[in-house]
């Protein structure tokens, strides 16, 4: 197989535009991983990143979970980390000292509408190129999947936050919800930019010799190619039915798991716990074989391959 | 059967063998476990305190007859765990994880304080192995604050060197590590400078290097989640120090240089001073 030329990582063929965002690539770094500062997000573009997404904030200073917050199982991660973060003014202060107009989008978090009206106004001075609403991580209470479980609860947060800017807003969705595609078009109608899909799933482990639960908060989140699956569903079924582009996430490492989730109608994909596997090396790594199986298949462009399963 | 999971990273139940007593509150934790058996000096493992804390620590002891062991000292509820355990009781283990120390030949400067001498012991061995001259300088509050002594003593022998340094000069040279350090410096010629121990000690020990023009490796520490490189909490500089450390160079040293000694972030992500 003949490997694309280093030059070629910058074609125009790999380059998407989701959301009115221009990306030299459809392959981001996933919220809630490393994205605590902007030398690591930095550092994530520098490696091939279309575009980065920070580490969910919140309207005030949060201390995780204590550890142990993440613990491998045979087919995947289990995290219950807890949403800690500096909150909304802190972690904005640090994002001003960024140079350079860079492809950062900030992932929120809430309690609900009047928690998420609160954090804008103290947003708009930051360089991000847009938000994305975490409704759906699964292991703190009273915000993410807990607000994002409901469709109605989605379109009043959406709605406040669209309120409060102008750059386009994501909202990411969660696995563990009665109707996956309700709740997509929920976030759609009230004018969400974006869909990403999906978060970790709800799971728990327990050893066995020790007989208790591994994480201190006892549940967390189940990330990796055990997730893969169930991922690839969610974008597929809400591509189906929603107009706005669907960002894919969920056990993305390889460059064939990031053309699958294209097909399955992802117009891009963020890779999480594949930067634990594979190291920085993942998003070239991804970049390459993405352009490669374009060139292999006869195809111009990445938006040509977004949702081509839909055809069968 | 796993292709995801490596047997490093899989949490590995063991038991206490031996808890043995550094000073009146520090204890050496031996245990078994085939991964750490062949972990290299400076490299790291997750060891949990079941129902206080998970915490980074580096392995003291490698191998020592099947055995590994972390050496703890008490200041927080996992450490705190950690040192109360009795043998047979029940700890877990991730890891062995990081970088390591990189052993060179020539005349080589270890530098430890406190339960910082930790993985110095281990890289003393390996640097004795491979024909290195050592002078390891190990510092604590008073002499009852060493960490590791008997086997420090017990492992360099002349022509290799132990320089003790206690703030109190209750044993060995009164002062602080970066005095004795200094005082070697202008005595002598050193190819390579190793160090463990606080952050600012070390910085201090780095700048002197610098001025020396002596290539240096500092073992830095940082709170940890995840020690495979997603939490990012143990960042400095553009490195996580789970994956690209936690032994950087002085090349790398230079590039943290505002944060090396001085700031780390909290469990919030918080900008703090150390």
């Amino acid at each position: 197989m003949a490997k694309a030329a280093p030059e070629a990582l910058s074609s125009s063929k790999l380059s998407v535009n989701i959301a009115g965002l221009t990306l030299s690539a459809p392959t981001m770094l996933a919220a809630g991983v490393v994205g605590i500062t902007p030398s690591l997000l930095r550092r994530a573009l520098d490696s091939g990143a279309g575009a980065v997404l920070t580490k969910s904030i919140g309207l005030n200073p949060r201390e995780g979970y204590r550890n142990p917050t993440v613990v491998g199982v045979e087919c995947g991660y289990l995290n219950a980390i807890g949403l800690g973060n500096p909150g909304v003014q802190a972690f904005s202060e640090q994002l001003k000292n960024i140079k350079g107009d860079l492809p950062i989008i900030m992932s929120l978090f809430g309690s609900g509408p009047e928690e998420f009206s609160q954090m804008m106004p103290l947003l708009e001075d930051t360089p991000v190129k847009g938000y994305e609403l975490n409704l759906s991580c699964p292991h703190v209470k009273g915000v993410g999947v807990e607000v994002g479980q409901d469709s109605e609860m989605v379109s009043k947060i959406v709605s406040v936050v669209k309120r409060g800017t102008k750059k386009p807003v994501f909202v990411k969705v969660s696995p563990n919800v009665g109707n996956v595609v309700e709740i997509a078009r929920a976030a759609e109608s009230v004018g969400a930019d974006g869909i990403t899909a999906i978060n970790t799933l709800r799971a728990m482990t327990i050893d066995v010799e020790a007989k208790r639960p591994v994480l201190s908060n006892k549940f967390g989140g189940l990330s990796g190619p055990a997730i893969r699956p169930v991922a690839v569903r969610c974008v597929y079924e809400i591509s189906s039915v929603v107009r706005i582009p669907v960002v894919g996430c969920g056990g993305v490492s390889k460059w064939s798991d990031a053309v699958e989730m294209l097909l399955a109608g992802a117009s891009a994909v963020q890779v999480g716990t594949g930067l634990a596997t594979q190291g920085y090396g993942v998003f070239k790594a991804l970049n390459e074989g993405i352009l490669r199986y374009l060139s292999e298949h006869g195809f111009e462009r990445v938006e040509q391959i977004v949702g081509l399963s839909h055809s069968f | 059967m796993s292709v995801f999971l490596t047997p490093s990273d899989r949490l590995r139940i063991v038991r206490v063998e031996e808890s043995r007593v550094e000073t009146q509150t520090a204890r050496t934790v031996f245990f078994r476990d085939e991964a750490c058996l062949n972990a290299k000096p400076g490299q790291f493992a997750m060891i949990w305190a079941m129902g206080a804390d998970e915490m980074p620590m580096s392995l003291s002891v490698m191998n020592d007859e099947g055995r590994s062991a972390v050496t703890v000292k008490p200041w927080g509820p996992g450490s705190n765990l950690l040192c109360s355990l009795k043998p047979g009781e029940l700890i877990g283990v991730r890891g062995p994880y990081g970088n390591n120390f990189t052993s060179k030949k020539g005349s080589t400067l270890l530098v430890g304080g406190g339960s910082g001498v930790a993985p110095l012991i281990p890289l003393s061995q390996e640097l004795m192995r491979i024909g290195a001259k050592v002078t390891l300088v190990l510092a604590g509050k008073t002499s009852g604050d060493l960490m590791l002594l008997g086997d420090a003593e017990r492992i360099i022998k002349p022509p290799h060197r132990l320089v003790i340094v206690t703030d109190d000069g209750s044993a060995g040279v009164k002062g602080l590590a970066p005095d004795a350090v200094r005082d070697l410096l202008s005595k002598k010629a050193f190819d390579q400078i190793y160090s463990c121990g606080p952050e600012k000690m070390m910085r201090m020990v780095f700048d002197m290097a610098e001025e020396k023009g002596i290539p240096m490796e500092a073992s830095l520490e940082r709170p940890m989640e995840c020690a495979i490189g997603l939490c990012g909490i143990c960042v400095v500089g553009k490195y996580l120090l789970c994956r690209d450390g936690p032994v950087l160079d002085s090349k790398q040293l230079r590039e943290v240089s505002k944060e090396f000694g001085f700031t780390r972030l909290d469990r919030a992500g918080r900008v703090v001073p150390l």
